[in-house]
């Protein structure tokens, strides 16, 4: 029996983070990892020869900067790659690109509506006051609104005085924004139902709501707010896939001292006198550890490694009732050479970002009621990626990877469990709908890995496969995430803290919340400055 | 009096006739102009075939505000009510109906914990509700922007929220802007009595049941005084109206009837009067509007007297009904298998399970009448004797989900919704469409012109988060005053809504004697 | 192809920016190769000196590509109460034939750009803006019968700006310019079409501004060179009319005020009486957007001063902050804009102060930073708060115009 000063289950980005900075306080942290491999649903690997699959996550924005350079990323491997372009293709064959040029965006939105042209400035500047205003909260532990102690009044007085700043109508806009859908929000600024459905991607991405549920602008906002140097709302790749990302925090946690076992699932946390004593493995070994500290989903940590007797009823009720939702799946494709898409002709630089076949938000809407009856979308949205065309390191040269990610799949068929010939039947639904706009695409399919929300919950921990831990609807965002009460980091059980996307400011690869994590643990070892605060003026 | 003094208040519903009992008790001269050959606006009663009559819109009484009814004196200006205290049935298809009758579930096919269950559930909803009717007599607080009296209601709402308690506050800070359709999955078993509940959270709303914000829509629902107890008026809904006329009248407003108004009249920055459609000019110093508030702003108004932005918001209050509204007369009380007589005149609904109310919901989304549809049904009659010829019956039922803007044109889409109806009706209570003397099925378009609700949506506008407190009609402008001088809205646009609560009107009445005061 | 065909076109992007009708003649004088963009165009910074360009518009004329400026065109039966509604000037001034400079706000009162509005023929407007509007003016469509374009793109634009250009105008054959005064329209013949001339411009001097469908855009220039020559005809960039902006003490969107409807936070956006604008506020219409908040205003006081100075010494103050003493003061300003002024030989600036700072006889101090020989030094300048313009010479107002 080893022991340790700390514990982290899960070596998920988050867990790395929340490892990296307790051992950099100088704590004896030990992090256990269920898989062979480490980085949870930031992972990259190689399941066709040649190929380096991001298989989870797949692009990069959210990553705090602040936790990028404090942990030195760069130095331990991690460059991130802006890419431009993204289009959304029609059945007719037109399209809706995304320049990084402004001017040349603007005449893009114009040849399909001159007014909506001159209104995405507005509604730009709508969204970027948000992201203003929720950027600095990142990287704060929300306050409590229930509790009189003076540093949750005095964190509710600093959300009182950034909501000042922005004046009256900006807190009526938030209070709307926060509630709306993304199709009615969008309908306050645009007219051309292409350019509302190109924009309301980011509004169910991960989400089990449709582009008509109310909720549905916040999670646009939550794509929205990363950077890529400074660009804020721009997305790049992690050079060497996202399974890059977690080996640098790796290695910075390592370079602190830090230990990693990998093939360790963690049965159980010991509790002993109302306190965390350590935790179990499923393989017998038990680790000693004042300090444990979950990167698991609130519903996995508090019903599958806690015995009940251990936990208030309360939290056992509330992990089941912690809405998860998966919607999500994804298809990693090796191929054999580059896809046409006769739709944006020969070398078309919009190829190199995320695309889209979409026409209209009724169509979106369908594919959202056919996970509430219970299957996949039959014209499910696709946020479909070719990081090899900005990466050479993902396959050989002339080869490519396509990062598929598909909206939505249900948790359950109909109720019952995935079955092998169902997920066959998403798989072709998938294929088929890109092979509609690009003819050759077939033909150069070399190996597809395709995962439905049972491969990502059994190979990488998260349940139903949800990308974010739990839906991000406002009954589970700042203070409710991932309980009322609870949402400082701390469990139930003395010397137990979460450290997950299922914690505040949630999902994303954004290192935030093992980052906050870490604080509270070391306010409570009386070790402050060590995790860095946001910065404040950006 | 000058011209100057005069008050006039365009729609007699039931917020334009408080307002004006109000504003006539006050001393205040008051003229109540009404297109509609009577008063009542949306609570109105009317006959459907020689000898029935039904309530128009509205069809059942449950939030109408105490206080009011008190101050205004309404039994004794001939409000009465038929019956009190209405149960709800939800009707299986085969098998058990479910009886909620106040905190109690009753089903011998019930599981107990349903029972146990439904019994804190109904508590804790009213408990939350209370903290929204606690609001309703309130003038929504300008958040940042205004003085000290709108940071004390601000701070009484907070207030409100926190003595629920803490645990009682984070639930309801958790459960207040998600759906409905989680809520119930937390606590029951019964899919039948999910469905009902659910039903109630969705009613006249644009939302199913997995929306968002269905949670707060059901509070509002209960926030009014009876806390969700349904009542009869007797003689039909346009009986509270017709009392209110009284009261308003005996405070001594003038109610003119066969008066449409055409145009709000401006005299430099302000409010001269109204012109009526007829050409006749009425001079008033003071507008207040109790039509919805696209229909104030954008039409009888104009948007050149108002600001840009301003007219955006307006354009964009989402207020698109999605309840359609049938109404049978009929030979004979139709039979419901093993509904007994007893429960025949209370509120029956046909909604077996959230799943039917979201697929109704679907069809609805792509504008088409659902072809399942889930029904609120009454058998006033049953209770009202006034209300049909003797043996015979009417029946009012509130049809979900029937498109704003059908895919079809009206007319096929109000026959299918009406076929829809009555093939659910048919299965529920065989042969009830060989009874059919005649019937009526109005369209969210039909409201908004029999009506003249702009969207035909009885809240004049969505009840969502959005669309709330501060927010309502639009952020900015929820203190009943209008941006530009003289004009005021008291309907249900306006916080905190609608429902026949009357809340609206008072509250205005009282933003505009304070002005007064202030000026 | 036109450059309407190729926006329309999904290739667009092929062509980032676009050349404007003028670019051949343009080009061939630009002996620096000095461009940047200008919207969806090109346009000159520089074409052989700043400051002998700048020279030719104080003492002869000079000739500005004006093309890539945001053009709407407004007709219909409610096109001058759409526009009353729009703007806080009244528009019924404005009669046809006439040009009106104006500010619009949204509905707290905050600048969202100023332009001109050209009242082209009875009903019929060309409103000219630095910013993209269709967007907002759309929006305040609503419940008007107007039809609005933008014509940015069919309509080619020079100025001619400087003391001998209305004798050039009247050597290419605009017979009577001279009547013309001072925010005057008139058309002339022109190349077998019609040149339409507005007596406008954005240099505080005698100038026109010159109107003509892009086809004859290159014989407009040749016309206007071939004739100029004798007249000091010059072409000038972005830099030169920036100094004579400054000088005739005109305000820029993007540098002296952050359009209100680009404003992420509250306070960055300004009302026109903190830009100086108060004279194009007429609160005898009974409505337009921002008349409310600027009533309000009034009477509530405004949080911001725009002053013109005159600072100390010859370093231009550019991004200065304008502090209450020369030690230990708080800052109570920034500056704006700021050059040296050749004509006036004052070094100017326009300021953004805040209230009650600004007023004339305040004490005010500029922090400059400036470098001689990779030496930064900073200074302390004395600023005098001016009233009006730093260059206003008669010649500007003289009708009928001086040949030069």
């Amino acid at each position: 029996m080893t022991h340790y000063d700390a514990i982290v289950v899960g070596a998920g980005h988050n867990g790395l983070t929340n490892a990296a900075y307790l051992a950099r306080s100088g704590l004896k942290v030990l992090v256990l990892e269920a898989n062979p491999w480490i980085g949870g649903a930031a992972v990259s690997r190689e399941i066709e020869k040649g190929w380096i699959y991001s298989n989870c996550s797949y692009v990069c924005s959210l990553l705090r900067p602040e936790l990028f350079r404090d942990l030195e990323l760069a130095r331990h491997g991690l460059q991130v790659v802006p890419y431009g372009g993204g289009v959304s293709i029609t059945s007719n064959g037109d399209i809706l690109g995304n320049y990084t040029d402004e001017q040349v965006q603007r005449r893009e939105f114009a040849r399909h509506n001159p007014r909506d042209a001159d209104a995405y400035h507005r509604y730009s500047t709508d969204v970027m006051r948000q992201c203003k205003f929720i950027r600095p909260l990142l990287l704060r532990t929300p306050p409590d609104p229930t509790s009189f102690k003076p540093r949750d009044i005095r964190e509710m007085m600093f959300l009182g005085r950034e909501f000042a700043k922005f004046g009256e109508q900006f807190i009526y806009d938030t209070m709307r924004f926060y509630s709306m859908s993304i199709a009615d929000f969008l309908g306050e600024y645009f007219e051309s139902d292409l350019i509302k459905c190109h924009l309301s991607g980011s509004g169910i991405i991960g989400s089990a709501m449709g582009v008509y549920s109310p909720g549905t602008a916040y999670v646009l906002l939550h794509h929205y707010m990363g950077d890529v140097d400074g660009s804020i709302g721009a997305w790049g790749f992690a050079r060497g896939g996202m399974g890059a990302v977690s080996k640098a925090i790796a290695n910075s946690f390592k370079s602190f001292g830090g230990e990693i076992q990998t093939d360790a699932p963690v049965a159980r946390v010991i509790v002993k006198g109302g306190r965390v004593a350590g935790v179990a493995t499923t393989n017998g070994n038990e680790y000693r550890a004042k300090i444990v500290v979950s990167n698991l989903d609130p519903r996995r940590t508090y019903t599958k490694i806690f015995d009940p007797q251990d936990l208030p009823p309360a939290i056992v009720e509330k992990a089941k009732n912690w809405k998860i939702r998966g919607s999500s799946g994804k298809l990693n494709i090796a191929l054999d050479g580059l896809p046409e898409f006769p739709a944006l002709g020969k070398n078309n630089p919009l190829a190199c970002g995320d695309m889209h076949f979409l026409d209209s938000l009724e169509k979106m809407e369908r594919a959202y009621d056919d996970w509430k009856n219970g299957t996949w979308s039959k014209e499910p949205y696709l946020d479909l990626l070719i990081p090899s065309m900005t990466d050479p390191t993902m396959a050989p040269p002339g080869k490519h990877f396509m990062s598929v990610f598909v909206q939505y799949v249900p948790p359950f068929i109909n109720g019952r469990e995935w079955t092998d010939a169902d997920r066959e039947g998403f798989k072709n639904t998938v294929l088929d709908q890109i092979a509609r706009y690009s003819p050759n695409f077939r033909s150069l399919v070399r190996h597809v890995e395709c995962r439905t929300p049972r491969e990502i919950e059994n190979e990488v921990g998260l349940t139903e496969g949800n990308i974010f831990q739990g839906e991000l609807t406002m009954d589970q965002l700042l203070f409710n995430r991932p309980f009322p009460g609870y949402a400082q980091y701390r469990g139930p059980v003395k010397g137990f803290y979460m450290c997950g996307s299922g914690t505040h400011p949630g999902g994303g690869v954004m290192a935030a919340p093992g980052a906050n994590a870490a604080r509270e643990i070391l306010m409570d070892l009386r070790r402050p400055g060590i995790v860095p605060e946001g910065w404040q003026d950006d | 009096m000058t011209d100057r003094n005069r008050i006039v208040v365009i729609g007699a519903g039931h917020n334009g006739l408080v307002c004006a009992a109000y504003l006539a008790r006050a001393g205040r001269q008051v003229l109540v102009l009404e297109a509609a050959p009577q008063v009542g606006g949306a609570a109105v009663t009317r006959e459907l075939a020689k000898g029935f009559r039904v309530s128009g819109c509205a069809h059942v009484c449950y939030q109408l505000d105490s206080g009011i009814a008190r101050e205004l004196a309404l039994a004794s200006h001939g409000l009465k009510w038929a019956r009190e205290g209405l149960k709800t049935v939800a009707l299986a298809g085969a098998g058990e109906h479910l009886v909620l009758d106040g905190s109690r579930a009753e089903s011998p096919a019930l599981p107990d914990a349903d029972q146990k269950a439904y019994a804190d559930y109904h508590a804790r909803m009213r408990r939350f509700a209370r903290v929204l009717g606690k609001q309703h007599h309130r003038i929504p607080p300008r958040i940042g922007g205004g003085g000290r009296s709108d940071m004390m209601t601000a701070a009484a709402l907070g207030l409100d929220i926190r003595r629920l308690g803490r645990d009682s506050m984070r639930e309801f800070l958790r459960i207040a802007g998600i759906n409905i359709f989680d809520v119930l999955e937390e606590l029951f078993e019964s899919p039948l009595l999910k469905g009902a509940l659910a039903f109630d959270a969705v009613l006249g709303t644009n939302l199913g049941p997995r929306s968002n914000n269905s949670v707060l829509a059901l509070l509002h629902r209960l926030s009014g005084d009876a806390q969700g107890s349904l009542s009869l008026p007797e003689g039909g809904m346009g009986s509270v109206s017709e009392a209110l006329a009284a009261a308003a009248r005996a405070a001594g407003a003038t109610i003119r009837v066969n008066s449409p108004v055409a145009r709000i009249t401006m005299e430099g920055d302000r409010v001269s009067g109204v012109e009526l459609e007829d050409g006749e000019i009425v001079p008033a110093g003071t507008v207040v509007s109790n039509a919805d508030p696209a229909q104030t702003l954008l039409r009888l108004l104009g948007p050149r007297h108002l600001e840009t932005g301003f007219v955006h918001r307006v354009r964009h209050i989402r207020s698109k009904g999605m309840a359609a509204k049938l109404h049978l007369a009929l030979e004979a009380m139709p039979t419901i298998a093993r509904l007994g007589p007893d429960l025949a005149g209370e509120r029956l609904l046909i909604a077996p399970d959230p799943g039917y109310i979201e697929q109704a919901f679907d069809a609805a989304k792509y504008g088409q009448c659902s072809p399942e549809p889930a029904l609120e049904i009454m058998f006033p009659s049953v209770y009202d004797k006034t209300l049909a010829p003797a043996g015979k019956h009417v029946l009012s039922a509130i049809v979900l989900y029937a498109p704003f803007d059908p895919r079809a044109s009206d007319a096929p889409a109000r026959q299918q919704m009406l076929d829809g109806a009555l093939a659910v009706l048919e299965r529920a209570a065989p042969g009830i469409r060989r009874q059919v003397i005649a019937s009526e099925l109005l369209l969210p378009a039909d409201i908004e012109r029999e009506f003249r609700i702009t969207g035909g949506h009885w809240h004049h506008g969505e009840l969502a988060l959005d669309q709330m407190l501060m927010l309502r009609p639009v952020p900015g402008a929820a203190q009943y005053a209008m941006p530009v001088n003289g004009l005021w809205l008291c309907g249900a646009g306006c916080h905190p809504g609608g429902g026949v609560i009357g809340a609206a009107g008072r509250n205005a009445a009282n933003a505009v004697l304070a002005q007064e005061k202030a000026a | 192809m036109s450059i309407v065909d190729d926006m329309n076109r999904k290739e667009h992007f092929r062509t980032a920016v676009w050349p404007t009708p003028f670019h051949p003649r343009t080009s061939a004088l630009n002996t620096l190769n000095e461009w940047h963009r200008w919207k969806d165009y090109t346009t000159a910074d520089a074409f052989f000196d700043e400051a002998l360009e700048y020279a030719a518009i104080r003492n002869a004329c000079a000739a500005f590509d004006l093309t890539p400026m945001t053009k709407h065109r407004i007709t219909g039966p409610d096109a001058q109460a759409f526009l009353n509604r729009l703007v806080t000037r009244d528009v019924a001034r404005i009669k046809p034939g006439r040009v009106g400079y104006c500010v619009w706000c949204d509905d707290n009162g905050q600048v969202i750009d100023d332009g001109t509005i050209f009242h082209l023929r009875e009903g019929d407007y060309r409103l000219c803006s630095q910013e993209r509007q269709l967007d907002w003016l759309s929006r305040s469509a609503h419940g008007f019968d107007i039809r609005m374009i933008e014509d940015t793109h069919e309509i080619a634009a020079l100025a001619l700006q400087g003391p001998t250009s209305c004798a050039v105008l009247k050597a290419i054959g605009c017979t009577g310019a001279e009547k013309m005064k001072p925010f005057d329209i008139a058309y002339f013949p022109f190349a077998g079409g019609e040149l339409m001339v507005s007596r406008t411009g954005f240099t505080g001097d005698l100038g026109y501004e010159l109107w003509i469908d892009p086809p004859r855009a290159l014989a407009l220039w040749d016309a206007l060179f071939e004739k100029g020559a004798n007249h000091g005809i010059r072409p000038m960039g972005t830099h030169a009319l920036e100094v004579a902006r400054i000088e005739a003490g005109f305000i820029q969107a993007q540098v002296d005020f952050l359009p209100a409807d680009q404003a992420i936070m509250l306070d960055r956006s300004r009302s026109p009486f903190e830009l100086d604008l108060g004279r194009l506020v007429d609160f005898s219409k009974p409505n337009f957007n921002g008349r409310r908040a600027l009533l309000a205003e009034k009477k509530r006081g405004s949080r911001f001063r725009f002053v013109r100075l005159d600072v100390e010494g010859n370093k231009p103050a550019r991004s200065a902050y304008i502090y209450n003493r020369p030690k230990n003061g708080e800052v109570v300003g920034t500056v704006t804009s700021a050059e040296w002024s050749p004509s006036a030989k004052a070094n100017i600036a326009f300021a953004s102060m805040h209230m009650p700072w600004g007023r004339p006889g305040d004490e005010l101090y500029a922090e400059i930073y400036y470098q001689r020989e990779l030496r930064w030094s900073r200074v302390m300048a004395r600023c005098r708060v001016v009233e009006g313009a730093f260059w206003d010479p008669p010649r500007k107002r003289a009708t009928p115009a001086l040949d030069f």
